[in-house]
């Protein structure tokens, strides 16, 4: 049967085309589409090998370390209020400290076996680049990190990570120096070196069949969870809330908890410093759809098309498109996507860092906050269950957080 | 009024040579009425310009008759700045360019190397825009007989309005479009509405491409109103080289032998910059785009007369 294309039906996206709905698709340079087509026969292939599975299965227990726990926060959930009971999904946990491993492990495992050697990658808060860089290190693959300019001086500390695992990190200076330039640039790289090179992405995000292929890997979080819920509380949660900025961690653990219609899907996106246009990067929440990065989805873009200026706290989030997968879930009101300012970001980091001694990323911050602020705001029914997805530890934002405090360090 | 009644050709012939480029296309040609249709294609014809992607054909058959190649000069509209760019287009086409394209900026051009994102970011702060773009189209098609091409990102194509993007490039005397990230599989909406308007999707061809899909691009091509086959000279982003790519004449006889049931006129693009690039290009292929050398000229001419660079430069290439 076919679905009309908005209505949210579980597991039927992405069709052929990698659409999801009207989102999605292959909108990249020909010199693209040969290895596009190449990596969905291949990763379609690895899917059906038992023996590439375990392999994987096996790398995700012993050396990223999950399942992750399913942790209870009483002392977070007390400061929400209305006897709400949250849960955490501990990606902070996982090796390199966020949950970016597990779509960098599948897909570098999957490079080697397509026979590619050269790695590129882009990266925003630089825990994709890292998780890329470890893999590439694992694996014996050369790594070459794209990350632009103004990323590297706020996240210097995964910039020398990054090196010290072996990667090469390439300064981006075009355009806003941020996420979307290191994609550019990245895209650049491959159409260049498209023969030799796997461009192993980072976000849900890009031309088919990477956001599915992003899905699939970070699917781990949601499928653990929904086991982890039922054996520990033995019912499904009612709320579900996870940072968006292109949406891996977010679709991670959303789709496996998507078929069951009452538990609630929410995205929380970057509200920056206000919501002036470039301000922040609430894409879902008040941008329209467009064509960014090889799908359509939704966009932050002025009248003209052109792509806008983002801002936020957090450069994981600091992105002005998202992936198609979020756009088609809004649209078909089977999630719901709202936003978080910077300021109530670094309220969730301090309240989970005093209350429960887990100092979260400035993504997964924005999360925090905003349950936390709806809380006080009376606004969460009595008696929620409820699981955030922490995805991601705060240690690489550190310094930001101190200038954000006024301290010096 | 007839399509063809301000053809700058005779009136019966044009159909009939278009037959001859297209041989295998589902155009037909009424020849008592002169109106051109198919049976999944309705030109909208009613202001008397003729068909605009005709002029693309005609001009790569007047070469193919003098024995020459087509030049086909990028240039990006708004830089170095609005009026100057116009200056610099009219150049061309003073300097023999007889098909040129117009760049239309985008924030995110990531086919491009550094030199015409230089340029699109120019642009853009001189406050540049599809409607920018198409006062440009306006005004060159006014003051000169090139053949005009809109070539671009698509995303503000989109937010345009594929529909009256479209109306809007005809009105202003274009002819034909060139997407760099809309691959065949993505086009058919866009298609429907450039040839709806007469307007040539031109497809682009690089060298990882199977022939198969070269095939599906020369198919599409032959299907609409007119065109030519953009073969990219090798893998990677826009920008000029010193050398052309080694196997770039084999590239273009396989492209030839892939679209043999759907034959084109082939242009060269990327990479290309001397004299020597063209003469080269152009007696294997049927035309040769010259983008990022011009905006580099440009830039070096600022202070001076960028147009007369450009004019002398374009006359250069012509001349081996």
């Amino acid at each position: 049967m076919q679905p009309t294309p908005n209505t949210y039906q579980h597991g039927f996206y992405p069709d052929e085309r990698g659409r999801f709905g009207d989102f999605g698709g292959k909108f990249v340079p020909e010199n693209l589409m040969a290895v596009l087509a190449e990596l969905e026969v291949a990763y379609k292939d690895a899917l059906q090998d038992p023996a590439f599975m375990a392999e994987l299965n096996q790398e995700l227990a012993s050396y990223v370390g999950r399942p992750t726990t399913l942790h209870y926060v009483p002392r977070f959930s007390e400061l929400v209020g209305n006897d709400v009971k949250v849960y955490l999904k501990r990606e902070d946990l996982a090796h390199t400290g966020a949950h970016k491993i597990n779509n960098a492990l599948g897909q570098g495992m999957l490079a080697k076996r397509m026979g590619k050697k050269r790695i590129i990658a882009e990266t925003g808060a630089g825990q994709h680049g890292v998780a890329t860089a470890t893999v590439c290190a694992k694996l014996g693959l050369d790594c070459i990190i794209y990350m632009g300019e103004v990323d590297i001086q706020r996240q210097s500390l995964n910039v020398f990570r990054m090196k010290l695992l072996g990667a090469e990190v390439r300064s981006v200076d075009s355009g806003t120096k941020t996420l979307k330039d290191a994609i550019n640039e990245a895209i650049r790289d491959w159409v260049t070196n498209v023969e030799t090179t796997f461009y192993l992405f980072g976000t849900a995000a890009g031309p088919a069949p990477y956001p599915r292929i992003v899905r699939d890997f970070q699917a781990v979080i949601g499928r653990e969870a929904r086991q982890q819920i039922m054996q520990q509380e033995g019912r499904m949660p009612d709320q579900i809330y996870a940072c968006v900025g292109g949406g891996s961690n977010a679709i991670g653990i959303f789709y496996p908890f998507a078929d069951a219609s009452d538990v609630e899907l929410i995205g929380v996106e970057a509200g920056g410093s206000s919501m002036e246009p470039g301000q922040h990067a609430s894409t879902l929440v008040v941008g329209r759809p467009g064509v960014l990065h090889g799908a359509m989805s939704y966009l932050l873009q002025n009248e003209d098309g052109q792509i806008m200026d983002t801002h936020s706290i957090s450069a994981g989030l600091d992105y002005p498109g998202v992936g198609p997968e979020h756009s088609y879930m809004k649209d078909s009101g089977r999630a719901s996507y709202v936003t978080a300012s910077d300021a109530t970001a670094l309220k969730g980091l301090e309240a989970l860092s005093r209350t429960e001694g887990i100092i979260p990323a400035l993504e997964s911050s924005h999360a925090i906050g905003y349950l936390l602020e709806q809380g006080e705001q009376g606004k969460i029914p009595a008696g929620s269950l409820i699981i955030i997805n922490l995805s991601g530890r705060g240690d690489k934002d550190m310094m930001t957080v101190a200038k954000a405090f006024n301290v010096n360090l | 009024m007839s399509i063809y009644s301000r053809d700058h050709l005779d009136k019966t012939g044009v159909g009939a040579r278009l037959l001859q480029v297209h041989q295998r296309s589902l155009w037909t040609v009424v020849a008592g009425e002169k109106t051109m249709e198919t049976s999944s294609i309705s030109v909208i014809e009613q202001d008397g310009h003729g068909v605009p992607a005709q002029k693309i054909t005609r001009a790569f058959e007047r070469a193919h008759a003098e024995k020459r190649g087509v030049l086909i000069p990028y240039f990006m509209c708004g830089y170095p700045g609005i009026k100057a760019s116009v200056d610099v287009i009219l150049a061309a086409a003073e300097g023999g360019a007889e098909i040129i394209e117009l760049g239309m900026p985008f924030s995110d051009p990531l086919a491009d190397g550094a030199t015409i994102q230089h340029a699109g970011h120019i642009a853009l702060e001189n406050g540049m825009s599809i409607q920018g773009c198409m006062e440009i189209a306006k005004q060159v098609s006014a003051r000169c007989d090139a053949t005009l091409l809109l070539m671009g990102y698509y995303n503000p194509v989109l937010s345009y309005g594929l529909e009256r993007f479209c109306a809007a490039a005809r009105a202003n005397g274009v002819s034909g479009l060139i997407i760099p990230d809309l691959p065949v599989e993505e086009a058919d909406p866009l298609q429907a509405a450039a040839y709806r308007h007469g307007l040539a999707l031109i497809f682009l061809v690089p060298p990882t491409a199977p022939d198969e899909r070269i095939a599906m691009a020369a198919q599409r091509t032959t299907a609409g109103p007119g065109g030519f086959i953009y073969c990219v000279s090798l893998s990677g982003v826009t920008g000029s080289r010193q050398e052309l790519p080694a196997h770039l004449q084999s590239f273009i006889a396989r492209i030839r032998a892939a679209t043999q049931e759907h034959p084109l006129p082939l242009a060269v693009g990327f990479g290309l910059s001397t004299p020597e690039h063209i003469a080269s290009v152009t007696s294997y292929a049927e035309g040769a785009v010259v983008g990022s050398a011009l905006v580099k000229l440009i830039e070096q001419h600022q202070a001076d007369d960028p147009a007369a660079a450009v004019k002398t430069y374009i006359q250069s290439l012509q001349k081996q």
